[in-house]
Formats: C-alpha cells, structure tokens, sequence
C-alpha cells in the first residue's frame, strides 16, 4: 500500500510534466499541423535558464529572496526566456516554410532539435546540472509535507503538482474564454477560413509557440528541481510528451493533459511493479496499441480528409 | 516553338515505353535546352546511360586506395562508402515512399546486431558469411514489415512518432539486453566483441593488413553498393517504383485509383529496412564490435543530412550528398582543417558574391578591410587580445584578420555564439542597404566564433553543422542538390 502511494506521487509528478510537454506539442500541431521535434529541446534549454538564473540568485544554499519568490522567479525566467525561443525558432524556421509540402517542416524541426541541442553542449559542455534543492531552507521542502498513511509526500512534490495543474487550468480558460483563445481554436479548426474571417494567423501562430514553449520552459524547471539535468534530456522528454499528446489525441488540450498523466502512470508503475529497465517497451506497447485500436487517440477527433 | 529559335533545340524523343504515359515520357522533347557549347556538352551528357556513371563512379572510387596508401583515408573511404548505402536505403522511405521513417538507423543496428549474434563467439554461431547476410537481409525486411503493420493506416507525423519511438526501443533492447529473462543477449552497453570477419570462399577477410586498413573492406562495400544501386533503380523503373511516387504525391488520388496504400507502404518500409541491415553486416564484420549508441539520433541526423542534401527522391542525388558529408564530417573532427574548410568557403563565397554583383563585391572588400581593422585596434589596446593561438590560414594572412585572445573570458563564449545567431537572423529580415551593412560584422563575428569557440569542441560543432545544413536546405533548397522540386497537390 505504501508503495502504491508513494508511485502514485511520483506517477503524478512524472505525469505533469509529461503533460505540460505535451500541451506544447498539442498547441502547435493544433494550429499549424506540425510536429515540433524541438519541443524537447526548448524544453531543456528551459531547464538551463533556471539553473542560470538560479545561480545568479545566490544558488539554493544561500539565495538573496525568500525561496517561494525564488522558486517563482526561475520558473519565470525559463518561462520567459522559452517563449522568446519558440517565437524565435517559429519565425526563422517554420514559417518560410508554411506553405512547402508536409515533410519540409519536420525535417526542419529536426534540424533545430539537434542544433539547440549540440549549441548547448558547445556553450555549457555535457556536465549535468544540479539545482540541489534540498539545501533550501535545509531541506524543508523534503522533510515537510503531508502525510498520507506511512508516507510522507514532500512538499516540493505537492508544490510542483499543483503548480502544473494550475498552469493547465490557466491554459485551458484562456484557449476558451478570451478572445485571443477563441482565435487559435478557429486557426485550428480551418486556417484558411479563420483568416478570411479577419483573424491575424501569424500573431495567433508566434501566440501558440509562445504558450507552448513557456509550459515547456516551466516542465524544464520542474524537472530539474528533482533530478539533475543536462543537454540531451531534451530527446526522451521530447518523445514522452510526444507520445502522451499522440495517447490523449493530438491536436486536443485536455486529451494532452490525460495523455501525460496516462505515460506517468504506465511509467512508475511498470517501473515499480515490473522492472526500471523494461518501462518504455511498456509505454510503447500502449502506444502501439493506441496506433492499431484508436489512432485518434483518446480524446482527438477522427480526421476527416478531404480532396 | 520550333527548331529555328536562336537560344536552343529541342532533344529527339524515342517513343513511350510500355507502361509510360506518353506525355510523360515525352517531357523532355517540351523542354528549351540551353544553347551554345555549354547547351551541347550538357546535351552529350545527358545521353551517357546511368549505367556508364555507375561504373565511371565505382571505378574511380576504386581507384583511390591505389594513389592513397594511408589506412586513414581507406577507413574514411569505407565509412562513406557504408553512408551512401545507408542513404540509398533511407531514400527509399522517404524519398519514393514519402514517409518519414525516423527509426531507419534501428534496422541498421539490427542488421549488424544480428551479424554479431550470428558469427562471433558469444553464442558460439559461426555462420558462413554467404549464409547469414541473406539471412540478415531477410530478418531486417521482416523486422520492417512488423513495424510498419501497426503505422501503415498512419500519416507522416504518426509514423514519425512510431519509428522513432521504435528506436529508442532498440535502444532500451540493446543497452538492457545484458539481463534478458536472465540471459545475456546483447552484452549491454559493453555491446558484443570479437565478431568474426568477413568469411569468403574459404578466406577471412582480415581487417587489418599489415598494421593498415586493408583494401579488401572498402572492394566488398563497393559491392554491395552496386548490387544495392542497380537492384533499387529496377524496383524504381518497376511498377511499384511508379505506385511509390504517386503515393508520396497523393496518397488519397493513387488510394482512389486502386492502388494497394498500405501494401506500398510497408513495401518501401521494408525494403529500406532490408537495405539498412545489409548495411549493417558489413560494419560488424568490420568494426568487430558492436555497441548500442552507434545506433542512435546523431546517425540517423546525419543519414538524413545527407538524404536532404543530395536532394531526395535522386540515388545519384543522395550518393553525391553522402559523399560531401561523410568526408566533411571527418575533417571537422580536426581543428586545423576545419579551421582551413572555414576560410575556403568564407573566401569562395566572397568571390562569387564580389563576382555576382559590384554592390557585393563592396562587401567582400568592406569584409575583409573591416576585419584588419578590428585586428589593428584590438592589437592596439591589448596585445594579449590577440596573441591566442592562430592557425596560420592562407598563409598567416588570416592571423592578421581574426582576433583570436590569448585568454577566453568565460563570458565571451556564450554571448558571441548567441550574437552571431541573432545576427545572422537579423541580416535574413533585413532588408536594402541596412543588410548590407549588416553583413560586414555579421561574418566576422561567425569567423571570430569559428575561430575561437567552435574549433575547441569538434564534437558539438560537426552536429552544430549537420543541424544548420538541414534548416537552410529547408528553406532555401528543399529539393537538394540533385533532387527535382516537388509539387505537393492539396
């Protein structure tokens, strides 16, 4: 039982942060039809400008701010700093390629995940990084927390659960209760139609990497508040949020975030029940099965093509 | 138009071959060809039979271990000669079959795997080679049926998903398969040693022969290349060849005329796959080892680079792409040549820009007077700013034009790498005179970096290349060098 609990945290930890990656990749294929290998990779570089910032800020042992505002404050920076990359990456190599055949943007995505990627190994080498959170407030943030049976859920859990749930909450009002939400949907649902009808598609595009890369750059520092991180995480979180977007139906914002949450489930606990070693053959074998029995996925629409 | 206009001739046509529309085939007679000596030697050109650049080809290539006797420059021969067969194979899926196969270098490691299991002592199987490279070819087309049957309903970004799931799959495999249902299958990260050489009417391909690389190696991929060359331009001249490029134009149009969709696809899957693992036998036979991260992202990027370069959809195309790459790939490795590589490419863009218009060639001249300049002043108030180590291009006429410090601030790294991706994207959106004025700081900042951060770290740089080749083929060249332009009907 102590251990069903103490997965499930953790199935919900890895779960947020699958499903914040996913979002992002969920927006942009939404509005664009894309698939944006770089994802992963902002993602990373999400995870470097925290750790950057937080350095700056006196580093875990001996901050200048209160640690709730220094929690906030790197979040913020990654978020900040992960929206001028994705606008940055979407106006220099995705959009002279909007209208090029389907395959031309992909290859270019792939083209700037290994670029991003090799740029931070060339800048920061390949030492992986560590934000050595226990040192704030000697360990409060582990020690205390609640308790749930004999397991004691640390409060640095809760906090990042919660404060990725509240990002989607936030995600989901503004795609549908503003304006600028009710855009993106039209974008998504007919291009072409959406502009006819007076919508700016390429403010409602750089709008889209804007969002999706500042969850991506917020996942980065909730990941590496727990583990170390280095360059070429980007890869395997880029395929884990990948996949949960694919399981939960491409394209659709909550089925992203069930899709992550699903992939955090399967993920700890096939790792605790079944073996550490053997855990993506698992999530693959949900995503296979998803491919044959519903390739919409869970909560995407069939796509209808047309001539 | 007829024969009479001045600029060109038209090219005679034989008629339709059985199976060809005849406006297709007549296509060529519609075109203007270029006239004068350059029109008439590209006329003669055009009639030399594939066949006769095949040989041509190979034989030259052949050739090469006769002038050059260093067991370097053979093993750099070998591994383009194995890239050309692994971008052969990747045309195939994505160049007729119009899919994006992202676990492709997966079936070559399966393939060299499975050479590994098959002759080495790890299990003890000692196969004769012209036994199990069949088999291996066998094994890789099945391995790319299966994983093509759950992604066949499945488009471009779907399949994407898959195939590169399924690599981190065989990843997982082989880096954990040292603990399979308690057996040790796949020796884990240590991978499998000793396999066995090549085995060939009674002799053993020895790699090596007398402390160098032995020729025998490079003679055998060329092999394979021809044999895996000819056998794909029949299958592309075949019906299913034709069935391929309709389906990568329109999937829903050749669906609608009857063709058998998801037969085809996993048809190029497949033989892709079974190309790969071809591939791979003859790199486990020669590197004796096999280890699970050869297989992984940076191959298949570079495979890809190399596909996109050459221009997709060509074999010539993609040959000629992994022939550029693969030897580029190589020199980066070493500082002083990719510093040189640097310089001659800076220098010839130089000159065809300074030939191509007079406003250019202000440029070119305001480039390399400015860089004297930043030299002199930085020379002038610090010596140590550029006492850093020089590489002596063109003879020492580049120590004088780069400013290379003796000591790197930390800080200079990072904030002239981001400086020159900002400027060099600022000179893509700007526009007129502001542009080029741009230009002049914007090329010797990326020679500063070049020179002073990119040259220390071979590693990320060549990747760092590969990634930049990629994105501006994208946009400036999607067809690559050889590849025709496609027109995507939506």
């Amino acid at each position: 039982m102590d251990q069903f609990i103490q997965l499930t945290v953790d199935a919900l930890t890895l779960g947020s942060v699958y499903a914040l990656i996913a979002l992002g990749y969920t927006l942009v294929y939404g509005v664009l039809k894309l698939l944006n290998f770089a994802h992963g990779d902002v993602f990373m570089v999400g995870s470097f400008i925290g750790f950057g910032v937080l350095q700056v800020l006196g580093g875990t042992s001996d901050p200048v701010v209160p640690v709730w505002l220094l929690i906030v404050l790197i979040t913020g920076a990654a978020m900040a700093g992960c929206a001028g990359l994705g606008v940055v990456i979407e106006r220099f190599a995705y959009r002279p390629l909007r209208d090029a055949p389907r395959i031309a943007p992909l290859i270019s995505a792939l083209g700037v995940s290994f670029f991003l990627s090799n740029s931070m190994q060339l800048l920061f080498g390949a030492t992986p990084r560590n934000y050595n959170t226990f040192d704030l407030s000697n360990g409060a943030l582990y020690l205390k927390g609640l308790d749930i049976g004999n397991v004691r859920v640390p409060l640095l859990r809760i906090v990042t659960i919660l404060s990725a749930f509240a990002l989607m909450v936030a995600l989901w009002f503004l795609v549908n209760r503003t304006r600028t939400g009710k855009a993106m949907r039209a974008t998504s649902y007919d291009r072409e139609a959406a502009a006819m009808m007076g919508i700016d598609i390429d403010r409602v595009i750089v709008f889209t990497f804007v969002l999706g890369s500042a969850l991506a750059g917020a996942a980065g520092v909730m990941f590496a508040l727990r583990v170390p991180t280095n360059v070429s995480i980007g890869f395997i979180a880029g395929l884990k949020g990948f996949t949960a977007a694919v399981i939960g139906g491409i394209g659709s914002i909550p089925g992203a975030m069930a899709g992550g949450l699903i992939l955090g489930f399967a993920e700890a606990y096939s790792q605790g029940y079944i073996s550490t070693k053997w855990s993506d053959l698992i999530v693959f074998s949900i995503l296979i099965g998803f491919m044959i029995f519903r390739p919409q996925g869970l909560l995407g629409r069939a796509d209808i093509r047309k001539v | 138009m007829s024969d009479s206009t001045p600029h060109g001739s038209r090219v005679p046509a034989e008629g339709p071959a059985v199976g060809q529309d005849e406006w297709v085939a007549r296509h060529a007679e519609r075109r203007l060809m270029r006239g004068g000596v350059l029109g008439s030697v590209e006329e003669r050109l055009r009639r030399v039979p594939w066949w006769a650049w095949l040989v041509l080809f190979v034989a030259a290539f052949s050739l090469l271990p006769v002038f050059e006797g260093s067991g370097y420059v053979r093993r750099v021969a070998f591994d383009t000669v194995l890239y050309m067969l692994l971008a052969l194979g990747l045309n195939v899926v994505v160049g007729w079959g119009g899919l994006l196969d992202l676990g492709y270098v997966a079936f070559y490691g399966i393939g060299a795997y499975a050479y590994a299991l098959l002759d080495s002592d790890k299990f003890g199987v000692h196969l004769p080679s012209l036994v199990a490279v069949p088999l291996i070819v066998v094994i890789g087309a099945v391995a790319g049926l299966l994983l093509g049957l759950p992604s066949r309903r499945l488009s471009g970004d779907y399949l994407a998903i898959v195939t590169l799931f399924f690599l981190q799959l065989f990843q997982t495999i082989t880096t954990n398969g040292d603990s399979m249902f308690g057996h040790n299958v796949t020796g884990g990260p240590n991978g499998i040693l000793n396999v066995d050489p090549f085995h060939l009417f009674g002799h053993d391909l020895a790699v090596q022969h007398g402390g160098v690389f032995a020729v025998s190696y490079l003679y055998v991929a060329l092999g394979f290349f021809v044999v895996v060359f000819v056998a794909l331009r029949f299958v592309n001249h075949s019906r299913t060849g034709r069935a391929w490029r309709s389906l990568r134009e329109d999937p829903l149009a050749a669906e609608a005329m009857g063709m058998p969709v998801n037969w085809l696809k996993l048809m190029s899957f497949s033989f892709g796959a079974a190309v790969a693992a071809f591939t791979g036998t003859i790199y486990a036979a020669l590197a004796a080892s096999v280890f699970p991260l050869t297989f992984y992202f940076v191959l298949l990027i570079t495979v890809y680079t190399m596909v996109i370069l050459g221009g997709s959809g060509s074999q010539a195309g993609v040959v000629a792409g992994a022939l550029i790459v693969s030897p580029l790939l190589e020199m980066l490795r070493d500082g002083s040549k990719s510093r040189v590589i640097f310089f001659v490419i800076l220098v010839a863009a130089l000159a065809l820009a300074a030939l191509r218009s007079r406003t250019l060639a202000i440029v070119a001249l305001a480039t390399i007077a400015f860089g004297f300049v930043v030299h002199a002043v930085c020379g002038a108030i610090d010596s140590s700013w550029i006492a850093g180590e020089h590489g002596g291009g063109f003879a020492g006429f580049t120590d004088h034009w780069v400013v290379a410090p003796e000591h790197l601030a930390r800080w200079i790294a990072p904030v002239s790498y981001i400086g020159v991706i900002c400027a060099t994207l600022l000179v893509t959106v700007a526009r007129g005179r502001l542009r080029l004025v741009l230009l002049v700081p914007t090329i010797y900042l990326a020679a500063f970096v070049w020179e002073n951060v990119m040259l220390a770290k071979p590693e990320p740089t060549r990747f760092i290349v590969l990634g930049l080749i990629l994105i501006a083929l994208m946009i400036l060249r999607p067809n690559g060098l050889l590849g025709e332009r496609r027109v995507e009907i939506i």
